[in-house]
């Protein structure tokens, strides 16, 4: 009884606490890293930048880019990109947002010790300050992709006197221009932000504070969301979109992503590219002809995914519509591994990161692949260690994703060029090298992607260099009572237009 | 007495010493390049990895990088967080209140069911009381924490919305939520070591009672209360203190699994994330300050023996 009424009190307490001051929660699936746009590296952290740091661009659902800091944009030629920039916009330390400004932060992303932005900005040979309202970047060399990047982090305009002043501890109290200014972090607990009274586009913003929860556990991260201790969550699992979709205070929203999963295939990259799977191509195709993409999708995500056989994702333009998945066929495959005249079962093995999907997924991909003929061993590996490992060469097949990028040629060009830093199988073909290389100068759209439809014909249709399995989707979920999210394939929870009621 | 603490701490240096030496060569062990992790998904730049290699010092040679941190930590330096760059030592002095509190609470759990169940179980052995007492103890030590916990949550934060399901708010700010926030990772905690304890205050109890020294209080006509509680208990009480603060510094050293499940921001989930980031100051710094209180553990340990155990006075 006593321990009842205690209970009871308790609960008085935890619920007069939330109906305090409008605060929007949200839950994310780990701890950001640091909170400089220059040095920071997580995906979290980005759902935290929005609020925080406006960029020059930002892209919109159906990825185009649009201004946000910057009101346009004009190439002068293929080479020099001219900029202007939005008046009257101020930093949360109340610093003027201006064209020196602009060169101040492109000049950090790119030569600040540590900086993660400098491979995205490299093309960048110098910024040049026009009038207080204008920039004018110089590359060293055209390049389609550079635009994008000032969508992101590479974009993102610090206050140069904040950063002046606290040098590489930045992050540690970031002040840049947008909609929310920091107000503190307890590490492993909460980042929170407060509403920034002199934000350029103020009228959207409605939410007085923003508390962002770093939530490990998926089953606890519901249950927050479920028991209002939180009003949103950045991610649930596949499993879980029914049980948020009967309740009626809650709201699930599915939408397309921009990465892609894969099986990255060691081709010449050491010792262990010595056997027929890494020599012969038929081998490999039979491999990749033995796997039911669908049926992965049905067993591990309740059919949440989106197959694929490329690593651009349908929300894309660049998306070759034409390029699909071949059906599982198995008399092909075993036709394939006799022609290649291999020794069954051929021995194969296959590196996961440790993750209970992930493992499924490897199972479900074992059992398929030994009705063709191939023996897989499946190496489950904590994530560290399988990075290295993959760098290293010392694997055969790796089951690896990629968050993705607005620009195909972030899902493309360092992971299929001879001369890409993430090619860890080692791939290499002077055609596609060329394709790559042509795309990523090219400017006009449909030309664009017919450049990349050639690649997947030649890098993937026939070299099989690399097997694409699915797009996993973004799954946010929040209280019925939050309106105005906006769905953008980047996944990040931008917090204009949103409300609370 | 005072010669007895200063020998005493004279150990615990040369333990601290070994002990960092050996936190450092095993983390060398572990696979998994830091620098590779630490770039994430910019780990294709070459020029970044040289980069993060030369800053951290991860270029020089082991016994240099050793010895750099062996001096900045004599000077009360724990380096930075490479994930986070806040100093170890803040983030330490941080999650320590946190990680005390869970603790503490978990402990008061254990010893106000582990001990009362024993000591009924011992002298009501062999029968129904005993053998319900041992079978709720066998359960609470079999229980899975992250099961039990993810159970609790369901229960009283899902289903009937009586507690906060995770997170922690400091007993400074808000006393009330503190503990609504710590009560149920204190409970899962506590559950698993009061099963324990009473297996060891059960033992311990069934060896007193059957001491001669027992018997007599018995014929000289003691109120049986009195002879369990004064005579039996006192001197069953020993082993049950040294078990009490091995389980208390292995709370301190940060209930891993519990903190994650619940989301408490404490040591376990420091050193987790670190590892896992490998973050090597925050796990070098976290492990020796764990070891650190060991060590003052196992020291009041021995204090309180002597204040059970007169005998252990004159020693």
């Amino acid at each position: 009884m006593i321990r009842q009424t205690a209970l009871a009190a308790l609960a008085a307490v935890s619920l007069s606490a939330a109906a305090q001051a409008q605060t929007l929660r949200i839950g994310l699936r780990e701890d950001p890293d640091i909170l400089d746009p220059t040095l920071a590296r997580t995906f979290v952290g980005r759902i935290v930048f929005a609020s925080l740091c406006d960029k020059l661009f930002d892209i919109n659902e159906k990825l185009e880019i649009i201004p946000q800091l910057a009101t346009g944009y004009r190439w002068e030629d293929p080479k020099t990109l001219l900029i202007t920039l939005r008046e009257g916009v101020k930093f949360h330390d109340g610093e003027p947002m201006d064209a020196e400004a602009v060169r101040y932060s492109l000049n950090r992303h790119l030569t600040l010790q540590g900086s993660f932005r400098r491979g995205e900005i490299n093309t960048m040979d110098a910024v040049e300050v026009v009038d207080p309202k204008t920039v004018r970047i110089r590359l060293k060399e055209p390049s389609s992709p550079f635009l994008s990047q000032l969508t992101d982090r590479a974009g993102m305009i610090v206050s140069p006197k904040a950063a002046e002043a606290a040098g590489r501890n930045f992050g540690t109290k970031p002040v840049c221009a947008g909609p929310y200014r920091f107000v503190e972090r307890v590490a492993q607990d909460r980042i929170v932000v407060e509403r920034f009274p002199g934000y350029w586009n103020a009228q959207a913003i409605h939410i007085p504070r923003i508390t962002y929860q770093p939530i490990p556990d998926n089953t606890v991260r519901l249950a927050n969301l479920q028991s209002g201790a939180l009003e949103m969550v950045q991610t649930i699992e596949p499993d879980d979109i029914k049980t948020v979709q009967r309740n009626p205070k809650l709201k699930v929203v599915a939408y397309d992503g921009l990465g892609y999963q894969s099986i990255t295939l060691n081709l010449a990259n050491g010792p262990r590219a010595a056997g027929p799977f890494a020599k012969d191509a038929r081998v490999r195709a039979a491999f990749e002809l033995a796997i039911d993409r669908d049926a992965i999708n049905q067993v591990v995500y309740e059919g949440a995914w989106t197959v694929t056989a490329q690593p651009v994702p349908p929300s894309s333009p660049y998306h070759v519509k034409e390029f699909k998945p071949q059906p599982r066929d198995l008399d092909t495959a075993k036709a394939l591994l006799k022609q290649a005249g291999a020794t069954l079962p051929v021995q194969l093995e296959m590196t996961i990161p440790n993750s209970p999907d992930l493992r499924q997924v490897g199972e479900v991909i074992q059992a398929m692949v030994k009705e063709a003929g191939f023996e897989l061993k499946l190496s489950a590996m904590e994530f560290a260690s399988s990075l290295q490992a993959a760098n290293r060469g010392e694997f055969e097949t790796y089951l690896i994703g990629w968050s993705g990028r607005v620009d195909p040629d972030g899902n493309t060009w360092t992971f299929i060029h001879s001369n890409g830093a993430q090619n860890d199988g080692k791939y290499s073909n002077p055609e596609v090298d060329k394709l790559l290389d042509a795309a990523r100068v090219e400017q006009d759209v449909a030309k664009r992607r017919a450049l990349y439809a050639e690649v997947w014909q030649i890098a993937l249709r026939q070299d099989r260099s690399r097997i694409y399995l699915w797009h996993a989707k973004n799954i946010v979920a929040h209280t019925a009572k939050l309106t105005g999210f906006q769905p953008v394939p980047d996944g990040l929870i931008r917090p204009q237009g949103l409300k609370l009621q | 007495m005072g010669i007895w603490l200063l020998k005493r701490l004279g150990q615990v240096l040369p333990t601290l010493l070994i002990l960092s030496l050996l936190i450092f060569g095993l983390q060398q062990l572990m696979p998994g390049d830091p620098a590779l992790i630490l770039a994430g998904e910019e780990r294709g730049d070459p020029q970044v990895l040289a980069q993060i290699r030369a800053e951290l010092r991860l270029d020089q040679p082991l016994p240099q990088q050793y010895l750099a941190w062996l001096g900045r930590v004599l000077v009360g330096d724990f380096g930075y967080s490479w994930r986070i760059r806040e100093p170890v030592g803040a983030l330490i002095l941080a999650k320590l209140p946190v990680t005390f509190q869970l603790a503490s609470m978990a402990f008061l759990i254990a010893v106000l069911i582990g001990v009362p169940a024993g000591i009924v179980s011992a002298v009501r052995r062999d029968t129904a009381v005993d053998w319900a007492a041992n079978g709720i103890a066998l359960a609470g030590i079999s229980t899975p924490n992250f099961w039990l916990g993810i159970m609790l949550i369901l229960l009283f934060s899902v289903q009937l919305g009586w507690l906060p399901p995770s997170g922690y708010v400091p007993l400074t700010e808000d006393p009330w939520q503190s503990l609504a926030t710590t009560i149920m990772p204190a409970f899962v905690l506590g559950n698993a070591i009061a099963g324990v304890l009473m297996r060891h205050t059960r033992a311990a109890m069934l060896t007193a009672l059957s001491q001669d020294y027992v018997r007599t209080a018995r014929a000289k006509g003691l109120a049986e209360r009195v002879v369990v509680v004064k005579h039996a208990l006192r001197n069953a009480l020993i082993p049950v203190v040294t078990l009490g603060t091995i389980e208390f510094g292995r709370l301190l050293a940060g209930a891993v699994l519990t903190e994650q499940i619940f989301t408490i921001p404490g040591f376990g989930k420091l050193i987790v994330d670190a590892v896992f980031n490998r973050d090597y100051p925050v796990v070098q710094g976290v492990v020796l300050a764990t070891a650190l209180i060991f060590v003052s553990l196992s020291l009041v340990a021995d204090l309180l023996y002597m204040a059970v155990n007169p005998r252990l006075r004159t020693a």
